[in-house]
């Protein structure tokens, strides 16, 4: 009963979405690699059935939108937490409308949706960790200051703090949560000098850090989510080559949801 | 000490005649007095009747506590306090009458005494002597007790007045009672009767009524006399009428002359805190229990529930709509029991109870539908799981404060149990763990916290904040001092009550700690209380109109303090110093001002050569790695600390064999920062510097004067060659004062009395209660040193400052200030010390902020402002000391780590943290200089059991120290010289940690007399006095 607070790694469904065939041509990215759409998909699939199979998530698939390049990155366009969902303004223009089936979506979830309606604000999903205690919100060319107070303001019930993302597109570019009170940072350069602050920080809030020596983490760590799931922490492997070429983490394709039966 | 002595008696015995008649009767009474209380009162009261004649109304009206007290400890358990069967009857009883609460607890009781002692206490100066005494007397007959009962409880009651936990105290002062009255402890008491307050009392009896908005919104009104009563006493009064026994989370507030929220302070009257005549308070959560399900009763946690409800609906508690909704199920459940499908319109219902903040319509429903799914939770269950939630909230148990940061911006800052929380807007930008903090201090309107350094930086870093006025600050400090000492160590500091004029705050807490108050909650032993929960008193409330649950008074409180606060930056004229240093603080961490600390080196070891300064450094080093590595403290650890704290100095005692214990102790309480030596300590132990200090410093708290009794090393010496050998026995009689250092108070001084105080949270508890003594006084170290046929006994004082020219002088302000009484003499010390200021090191961090207002006044004294020239050169050796030193061992006492060492004769003024002073006089030998480190550190200096360096073999070190009353290590040498001569020598070190009150002579005199008196077989070769003082400012 006192689930509400859900702290972390103790998920029910996850939300997903289609990739559409514009993301090959049209979606942001910073590099300029080619990606094979095929193998996307593939790839994104795997994911998937690794969520709903192995992790034994019920999964919602939001059909893929053509106009929406990026719109596989569920993550950026919604926060969620406990029974909270925060429907983000995404940073980059062309992304604003992913957060309209993303609404629906949680709505029918029946998750007690806020939206992010100030003019000022921009958040992208990618820009929040959260540590089952207090949150981390990356400011980054995505996210400023505004959209973390609007989080702060959505999510009462827990700390938030600022981290100053000098490099890269997200906070979770560079870091993710191991478990329960460890995170996982790159050790890739531009991951060091982003987060120097932020690892302060962490540290401050007693979490461990982990410097990981494979130089993009996220192609072989998966989110928290299923370290937690399983109790070994066991890595499950899960090949996401063709959506990094568009700075897509795996973190980025679902949005975690913790749905507690009893409410 | 004498005087007082003969006063004492006196009163005893008049005591002790009145009481005479009523004892028999008493006794009788005490037998009976379990069947009815009532009874009892009578008795008492007829009782006080008698004696009333003798000593007056006043008087009278305290006796029935102390039977109270009498009974409660012969009859129960200490910790239990209060029976709940007999409240009721109790109640009825005392509701209506006077002050003198017969209930049952020792609380009360604590409280009355305390009362009478209030000022008796301040003018009595010697804890030490109860903590002798208690042991000794234990044993004592019941019998005795009940016949000295009159005669007691006015002692009782001085000693009670230091402020711990009333029962605790109560403890150890009845047996102290008793056997001062026997022995007539004539020493240290003053005259409790005599004192003029008592007739005071006697013909003042005014009464006033307290209305107390208790946490369900009712008033509960109390009657309390007017110019004695205690914060304690109502606040026993409220608890008892709440049926709460653990209720040392709990706290009565009031609005000060600002209108902004106060804590009661239990151990101050309360008319002097609230200065007004509006005796309005509010009850109220204090210390939030971070995990409420280890509250002991139900009905604790259910009081916790009604000020978390108003917490979240008055918003001071943010939390999401799901938390508001789940919350208010939980409270739906609590109050009205399980969801009833067939209430007419329960979402009207439920709309006149106020939830949240901006309650609507869904979230009514919301709350409806989750009261729904807690069917069948009883309402203890409903106020566990709500609490359960909401302890996960961020903002739980934090208490905000409106502040800026160096660059102007509005913050705030929220104290909780895990440490200190800095808010912008809505966001969290930091965070500083208790473990993390080495100082919290404020000056005037000035805010600081001195952070431990993090694994990769190497200094630590002072974080200056503003308060919107010294007020603020203050205020702010305290919640912290409070908070901290509550969650993190295991039993409060020592109050530093004694101390007379304090011009910083000498504010501890004082009551039960966590660990303290649970480990009583454990012996609760009382059937569950039944009590009504509030939820009917709420609707009406409600319906009445009012649209907030909370009190408003309570809630318009807090929130003041809170969020609502505007933050005013107020540069006040003084603030102009001010602000530069925190500014660059903040923007400069680690750098700046690291390095004066940091280095500062720290122990002055004064007898050491370089190279056993080195060995000791790296020793300590070793230590500070080892606790360095160690895992950042979550939890609090003190008792790891401890054990480190007191073995490892005694190894490199050892090694060094130099006594150093004492210092080291001292260095504690006093020095955090950065003396290696002190290292240890300062992981360990809390450490409580008061920028007051200087205020605090002058009145020495206690006049201890620790004679450490040195063991019979005459006898080993003996043994080996009784022609030969030469048996040295040096004793030093450290007089520890310690100042605070001058700088802020000072300026502040001046001015603002309370505006500046430190306190050192990281000090471990039990070390932190032994020598913590706030830091700031003055450090008197007085080494004796007694050589075979010199010297002669004890009046050597007196002849030292004769002999020594240098020191002379310093020995000289010395006397007069010990002379001098305690109001005076603290403020002479204050000025010379701020003269002597002058020398301050560079380093410190803190000195940024604190400089520019110390200056003004270092001009003062001449002849220290001289000396005080070398400011910064902790190096040099100071003009005085040099002069001073003729011969013997010009042995550099402080060593700062980073920095050569130094010898000054005088010492320092650190700017922020403090400055400590030390004088030392030699009789015939060298004055030994000390040195400072600007940081916390108050060295003692040590001497080196080598003395002169003679080449000698090393066949034994032994060094003790004991704690009780002051601190004395007394260290044994044996070497054997060339010829197969073995010479013992045995130092002893003397700290007395006291304000100016002491009387130094006297002391010292006291210390040389025992020790030739225990071995007479040695001469006395060197006295050493040594006096530590901080100073405030540096630049002269």
């Amino acid at each position: 009963m006192a689930g509400l607070m859900a702290g972390f790694g103790h998920y029910t469904h996850a939300v997903v979405r289609g990739i559409p065939a514009s993301l090959a041509k049209e979606a942001l990215r910073t590099s300029q690699a080619e990606v094979d759409l095929t193998r996307a998909r593939t790839e994104h699939e795997a994911y998937v059935e690794v969520l709903r199979t192995r992790l034994g998530l019920e999964v919602v698939e939001l059909p893929a939108d053509e106009s929406l390049p990026d719109c596989v990155f569920v993550e950026d366009a919604a926060v969620v937490c406990g029974e909270t969902a925060l429907i983000t303004r995404p940073g980059a223009e062309s992304r604003r409308r992913e957060t309209e089936v993303m609404k629906e979506a949680l709505k029918d979830l029946n998750l007690n949706i806020v939206e992010m309606t100030d003019e000022n604000a921009t958040l992208d999903g990618g820009d929040v960790l959260f540590t089952g205690r207090e949150f981390f919100v990356g400011l980054s060319k995505r996210t400023n200051q505004r959209g973390a107070e609007i989080l702060a303001d959505a999510f009462k019930d827990y700390a938030v703090s600022t981290v100053p993302v000098l490099e890269g597109l997200h906070l979770k570019s560079f870091c993710s949560m191991g478990g329960p009170g460890l995170i996982i940072i790159g050790s890739s350069e531009p991951a060091q000098k982003a987060l120097k602050v932020g690892s302060c920080l962490f540290y401050n809030v007693g979490l461990d850090t982990i410097y990981n020596n494979i130089p993009s983490f996220e192609h072989a760590i998966h989110h928290y989510s299923v370290f937690e799931k399983l109790k070994d922490h066991m890595l499950i492997p899960v090949s996401n080559m063709e959506k990094v070429k568009v700075d897509g983490a795996l973190t980025c394709c679902s949005v975690l949801i913790s749905k507690n039966p009893n409410i | 000490m004498t005087t007082e002595a003969g006063s004492e008696t006196e009163v005893k015995e008049k005591a002790e005649e009145s009481a005479a008649q009523p004892d028999q009767s008493e006794t009788a009474k005490e037998e009976s007095q379990e069947i009815a209380n009532v009874e009892g009162e009578e008795k008492e009261k007829g009782k006080e009747k008698e004696k009333e004649g003798k000593e007056g109304k006043g008087i009278t009206r305290y006796l029935p506590t102390w039977f109270k007290k009498q009974k409660s400890q012969s009859q129960t358990s200490p910790t239990k306090e209060v029976p709940a069967t007999e409240e009721p009857v109790n109640k009825g009883v005392e509701g209506e009458e006077e002050p003198a609460p017969e209930v049952n607890g020792h609380a009360e009781e604590v409280e009355e005494k305390e009362e009478v002692k209030s000022e008796e206490v301040k003018e009595a100066t010697q804890p030490e002597s109860n903590s002798n005494v208690s042991a000794d007397t234990e044993p004592l007959a019941k019998e005795e007790k009940v016949e000295d009962t009159t005669s007691k409880s006015p002692e009782k009651t001085k000693e009670t007045a230091d402020g711990e936990g009333a029962e605790e105290e109560e403890k150890k002062k009845e047996p102290e009672g008793h056997v001062e009255a026997e022995t007539d402890g004539g020493e240290s008491q003053t005259s409790i009767f005599q004192s003029p307050l008592r007739l005071v009392r006697k013909n003042k009896m005014k009464v006033v009524v307290c209305h107390v908005t208790v946490l369900d919104g009712t008033d509960f009104t109390c009657e309390v006399e007017q110019k004695r009563a205690k914060g304690q006493y109502l606040f026993f009064k409220v608890c008892e009428h709440l049926n709460l026994l653990e209720k040392d989370y709990f706290g009565l507030m009031y609005k000060d002359n600002h209108d902004e929220k106060c804590w009661l302070d239990p151990t101050k009257e309360i008319k002097r805190q609230i200065r007004s005549n509006n005796w309005q308070f509010a009850f109220g959560v204090k210390f939030y229990p971070p995990d409420p399900s280890q509250l002991t009763e139900d009905i604790t946690r259910y009081l916790l529930c009604l000020q978390l409800r108003e917490d979240v609906a008055s918003g001071r508690l943010p939390c999401s709509f799901v938390t508001h909704a789940l919350l208010g199920s939980y409270t739906l459940q609590a109050e009205l029991g399980d969801h009833e499908p067939d209430q007419p319109r329960p979402l009207d219902f439920i709309s006149q109870l106020t939830f949240a903040p901006n309650q609507n319509k869904e979230m009514e429903e919301k709350i409806l539908e989750l009261h729904k799914s807690h069917r069948g939770m009883t309402p203890a269950q409903a106020d566990l799981q709500f609490l359960e939630n909401a302890k996960k909230l961020s903002m739980y148990g934090v208490d905000l404060h409106h502040a800026k940061d160096s660059e102007a911006v509005d913050i705030m800052l929220g104290v909780c149990a895990n440490g200190l929380l800095v808010y912008k807007d809505r966001l969290r930008i930091n965070r500083f763990a208790w473990p993390k903090i080495l100082k919290i201090s404020y000056k005037r309107n000035n805010f600081y916290i001195k952070i431990r350094p993090g694994e990769t930086e190497q200094f630590e870093s002072t974080v200056g904040f503003k308060l919107q006025n010294h007020r603020s600050a203050k205020r702010l400090w305290k919640v912290c001092v409070e908070n901290h000492s509550f969650f993190r160590l295991n039993a409060p500091e020592p109050p530093t009550k004694a101390r007379f004029l304090t011009l910083g705050s000498k504010f501890r807490y004082s009551g039960r700690t966590q660990a303290q108050t649970r480990l009583a909650s454990s012996l609760i032993d009382r059937p569950a209380p039944s009590f009504e929960r509030t939820s009917s008193k709420r609707i009406s409330r409600s319906l009445d109109g009012a649209p907030v649950i909370s009190i408003t008074e309570a809630g318009s409180e807090t929130a003041e303090n809170g969020r609502d606060h505007r933050l005013e930056l107020h540069s006040d004229s003084k603030a102009e110093e001010v602000d530069l240093s925190p500014a660059d603080v903040e923007a400069i961490p680690s750098q700046q001002q690291s390095p004066g600390r940091a280095e500062p080196a720290s122990s002055q070891d004064l007898n050491k050569t370089q190279d056993e300064v080195l060995k000791h450094q790296a020793s300590i080093s070793q230590l500070k790695r080892s606790f360095m590595e160690a895992p950042p403290p979550s939890p609090p650890q003190p008792n790891q600390w401890e054990k480190r704290l007191t073995s490892s100095p005694a190894t490199i005692r050892v090694q060094q064999q130099q006594v150093v214990s004492v210092p080291q102790t001292e260095a504690a309480s006093a020095d955090n920062t950065s003396s290696e030596t002190k290292e240890p300590a300062k992981t360990t132990e809390v450490e409580i510097e008061e920028t007051v200090v200087i205020q605090e410093v002058s009145r020495a708290p206690k006049p201890v004067v620790v004679t450490v009794t040195a063991d019979p090393p005459a006898a080993s010496p003996a043994e080996h060659e009784p022609q030969d050998q030469k048996v040295k026995v040096e004793e030093e009689a450290v007089v520890v004062e310690e100042v605070s250092p001058a700088k802020p108070e000072k300026a502040s001084s001046d001015s603002e009395s309370e505006e500046e105080a430190e306190y050192h949270p990281n000090v471990p508890a039990s070390i932190s209660q032994s020598q913590i003594p706030e830091g700031k006084e003055e450090e008197e170290q007085m080494k004796e040193e007694e050589e075979e046929q010199k010297q002669a006994s004890a009046p050597v004082v007196p002849s030292l400052p004769v002999e020594v020219s240098q020191p002379a002088e310093e020995m000289s302000q010395e006397e007069e200030e010990s002379k001098k009484e305690e109001m005076q003499v603290e403020e002479k010390k204050d000025d010379q010390e701020e003269k002597e200021s002058g020398r301050e090191t560079e380093d410190s961090t803190d000195d940024p902020m604190v400089t520019p207002e110390e200056e003004p006044e270092g001009l003062m004294l001449p002849e220290e402002s001289a000396e005080a020239a070398p400011t910064e050169e902790p190096e040099q050796p100071k003009m005085n000391g040099e002069a001073s030193l003729v011969e013997v061992d010009p042995r550099p006492q402080v060593i700062c780590c980073s920095e050569p060492p130094v010898v000054k004769t005088e010492m320092v003024t650190i700017s922020d943290t403090f400055a400590a002073q030390k004088t030392e006089i030699a009789t015939k030998e060298v004055p030994i200089v000390h040195t400072e480190t600007k940081t916390i550190t108050y060295e003692a200096a040590q001497l080196d059991g080598n003395g002169d360096g003679e080449p000698g073999v090393l066949m034994t070190a032994q060094t003790i120290t004991s704690e009780s009353l002051c601190t004395t290590t007394t260290t044994h040498i044996t070497k054997t010289l060339k010829g197969g001569l073995s010479e013992t020598r045995i130092e002893k070190r003397i700290v007395i940690t006291g304000d100016c009150d002491i009387d130094h002579d006297q002391a010292l005199a006291q210390a040389i007399k025992e020790a030739k008196e225990q071995h007479p077989d040695m001469s006395v070769t060197r006295v050493v006095v040594h006096k530590e003082t901080e100073l405030a400012e540096e630049e002269d």
